[in-house]
């Protein structure tokens, strides 16, 4: 599927409806098709950003594979959310097994569709594997095998869906917290409160430097966005990866009704890049469409309160900016801009 | 066929004749002749229809393992020692999961101090973890035991350890008899299982299980157990009927019947004890030996009845539990509750020491004559312990032993 540009001159917000559209041009989720992989009754929280970002993903890889997906789920929210005793929200085939080891176990299922593919005379099986997990799984204990399916070139798209921090186990850091962010283990006291600069991991990134045939970034405040790069990411063979912002009201001290705009501030502000790249090299990014400043980004998030109010930390907002500044760069997340990051294309996955 | 042949090699044949779709490998000694050898088979050919994977951990191992397992394919991995216990985790997700994946153990010890050698720390370190554990005594019996694994995992939806000495029977030539493909298809049938992730009926594998029901969960895991010990005679049976040779079952007696002393052990150094029992019944002593072929489940009845008229039993380990004494010795207690025995533990062989036939002979006349320790540490260099226990008294905190110790020795050999 080509990406087509949609343009909504008519609102003046960026409310993607599909009444306009004819309907090969509307979402999944607007679909009477969609396959509700996710189903409702699940104990998420109100506004969970990872529950929409799952359904979204998982509705449109249904929709690319024609509803033969197989999906492994690593430990947390998402896990324990979905499928609490005795019930579960899945309507596709669905394991979990560690926290650490969704990438593998995907591998696995993947190998043996292969095999079962082989015995009935397929060139490779049509039953497709996706892994997924938060950020706690994927930047931290589950990266060892992520590299690994990564490296061998497996079979899987894995989905990360990331929050920032461990919220199953209460809100603490993780690899993916930012800078200053309060969580239970970075708490906002002492001289330089919350998370220490300075630290973390840029997972796209990491994918990036595997070479592997597809990595995109994406929030669920851009639904079609979302749903094209699951689509193309799905009309490939090999490791894939797709790293997806989602707020997380309870963790972040947000409001619920926020998710959506904090998403799309992440991305407006420059702190979240969304891009797509393939074996390496980056070959699209969504450019920032109204520029606004990370203050407004972090000013609806309760992790960061302690930077605003009568002992404001002017400072560290301006490191934040200066961390968007540089994303923009990089990137050339504005209208004119070229990108300047990524790695030599990998050859020999293709 | 018979063939003169490396252990791992036969294991390798065996597990290939045992048609696997999905072998995850990772290297660690003394485990990996036969990963290699897998991988040769499926690299060149001969073994169709089976994807080898080289993972990055025993970690991933045991985790692709499970997604393979649990979307239908069977599957096959080895380990051992540290590698073992990297995948501490993923082996009870496998087991809780009931997927009936099977694993060599190539038994080695455990460090620290780093040691390669054999003996059964590791697979005893996962005595808990729901696995049924089959120990083999020789390379024929290990390669059998893998056939036999397949069929008992696949009908309990049990994982199955096949446990063998490492270095002792990984790596001895010596004459297997390998099956024909034709024996073994008509023994073990495709896996068929009854659960599997398919997008034609979806199902939820892997959910939260809370106070509710967990209990209920893990009597069933024990349950499973319960009724290998029925099975595992039954297949072992069927085993001989295809293929004409006794292999596997629960237990393995040797001059039993009129023994007043009873050794149990399990593993490869059945052949040396064999040896010295028969050369102490050329002495007219009356003395017998218990291999132990299934340690998980652990055939309590079946030790019991085979141990009723002993008078004194010497339980010989190649691991034990530090801070009390013998694990098999305990299990074996539990088999004889209310019988008035002398139980002994002997714990011989760690890190690949030589249990020689002299030492087997001093040990069991002394159980004979009951003047053995409770539990006694087979041929210790006691001039080595004394000076480390010496140092600590002196210093409280004097350093890591196995240094200290390296250290001595060192010294000791510039003076001499």
């Amino acid at each position: 599927m080509g990406f087509q540009p949609i343009k909504f001159y008519q609102t003046g917000t960026f409310t993607v409806g599909n009444r306009l559209l004819p309907p090969e041009q509307r979402s999944v989720q607007s679909g009477m098709e969609r396959a509700n992989a996710l189903n409702s009754g699940h104990r998420a929280c109100q506004g969970c950003g990872e529950a929409l970002g799952a359904r979204y993903a998982i509705d449109a890889a249904m929709n690319a594979s024609g509803n033969k997906l197989i999906a492994v789920n690593a430990t947390g929210c998402l896990e324990v959310f979905s499928t609490p005793y005795p019930e579960t929200s899945w309507q596709i085939p669905w394991i979990h097994s560690l926290f650490g080891n969704a990438p593998a176990v995907a591998t696995g299922v993947a190998a043996a569709n292969r095999v079962r593919a082989r015995k009935a005379g397929l060139p490779d099986s049509e039953v497709r594997v996706i892994a997924q997990g938060g950020d706690g799984s994927t930047t931290d204990i589950g990266l060892g095998c992520l590299s690994g399916m990564f490296e061998r070139n497996d079979d899987v798209l894995y989905i990360c869906y990331d929050n920032q921090a461990y919220m199953n186990t209460g809100v603490q850091r993780s690899s993916a917290t930012p800078p200053a962010a309060r969580t239970a283990t970075t708490m906002p006291v002492g001289p330089e409160p919350g998370n220490t600069f300075g630290q973390g991991k840029n997972v796209p990134m990491i994918a990036m430097a595997h070479g592997i045939p597809y990595v995109a970034t994406a929030t669920v405040a851009d639904l079609r966005d979302l749903e094209y790069k699951v689509t193309k990411a799905m009309s490939m063979r090999g490791a894939r990866y797709i790293h997806i912002f989602v707020p997380c009201p309870l963790g972040w001290g947000s409001a619920s009704n926020d998710t959506i705009k904090i998403a799309r501030l992440a991305k407006e502000t420059g702190l979240f890049p969304v891009f797509e790249a393939e074996y390496g090299e980056v070959v699209n990014v969504s450019k920032i469409r109204q520029r606004q400043p990370v203050e407004d980004y972090l000013r609806l998030q309760r992790r960061f309160a302690h930077l605003f109010g009568k002992k404001a930390r002017l400072d560290v907002i301006e490191r934040f900016q200066q961390m968007a500044e540089q994303n923009i760069r990089n990137f050339g997340l504005l209208a004119d801009e070229k990108v300047t990051v990524g790695f030599r294309s990998s050859e020999h996955r293709k | 066929m018979l063939k003169q042949c490396e252990g791992s090699h036969a294991i390798a044949e065996a597990v290939a004749l045992s048609r696997p779709e999905v072998v995850c490998a990772y290297p660690i000694s003394p485990q990996t002749h036969i990963v290699e050898g897998v991988g040769e088979l499926v690299k060149s050919g001969a073994l169709k229809d089976c994807e080898f994977i080289n993972v990055e951990s025993e970690f991933a191992a045991m985790s692709v393992a499970i997604g393979s397992s649990a979307a239908g394919a069977r599957t096959y991995t080895a380990t051992a020692s540290q590698g073992l216990l990297f995948m501490v985790e993923a082996i009870y997700n496998a087991s809780g999961l009931g997927l009936p994946i099977v694993m060599t153990v190539a038994n080695r010890a455990l460090g620290a101090p780093i040691n390669i050698w054999n003996d059964h720390s590791d697979s005893m370190s996962q005595r808990d973890c729901g696995w049924i554990q089959l120990f083999a005594e020789t390379n024929q019996e290990a390669a059998d035991l893998h056939i036999q694994a397949f069929k008992l995992g696949e009908e309990l939806s049990l994982p199955v350890m096949v446990c063998m000495d490492g270095f002792i029977l990984t790596h001895a030539y010596e004459r297997v008899d390998i099956p024909e493909q034709e024996k073994v298809d008509a023994f073990l049938p495709p896996y068929s299982p009854r659960q599997v992730l398919d997008p034609t009926n979806p199902v939820s594998i892997g959910a939260m299980v809370g106070p509710e029901a967990f209990s209920e969960v893990r009597y069933l895991a024990h349950a499973k157990q319960m009724q290998a010990i029925e099975l595992i005679p039954k297949i072992s049976r069927e085993f001989q009927d295809i293929f004409g040779r006794e292999s596997g079952g629960l237990i393995r007696p040797y001059m039993l019947d009129d023994a007043e002393t009873v050794v149990i052990a399990l593993g490869s150094v059945l052949g040396t004890i064999k040896d010295t029992i028969d050369e102490m019944r050329a002495d007219g002593i009356s003395i017998g030996v218990l291999g132990i072929t299934s340690f998980r489940p652990f055939p309590i009845t079946a030790v019991r009845r085979a141990l009723s008229h002993a008078r004194r039993i010497v339980v010989l380990e190649k691991s034990f539990a530090v801070g009390i004494g013998g694990i098999v010795a305990t299990d074996v207690r539990m088999a004889l509750d209310g019988l008035d025995q002398r139980i002994y533990t002997v714990v011989a062989g760690l890190g690949g020491r030589n249990i020689t036939r002299s030492s087997l002979h001093r040990v069991f006349r002394m159980a004979m004559h009951d003047q053995l320790e409770p539990l006694h540490f087979l041929d210790l260099e006691w001039s080595i312990i004394n000076r480390e226990l010496d140092r600590e008294r002196a210093t409280r905190r004097s350093g890591p032993i196995a240094e200290n110790i390296l250290r001595d020795v060192a010294n000791a050999a510039k003076i001499g």
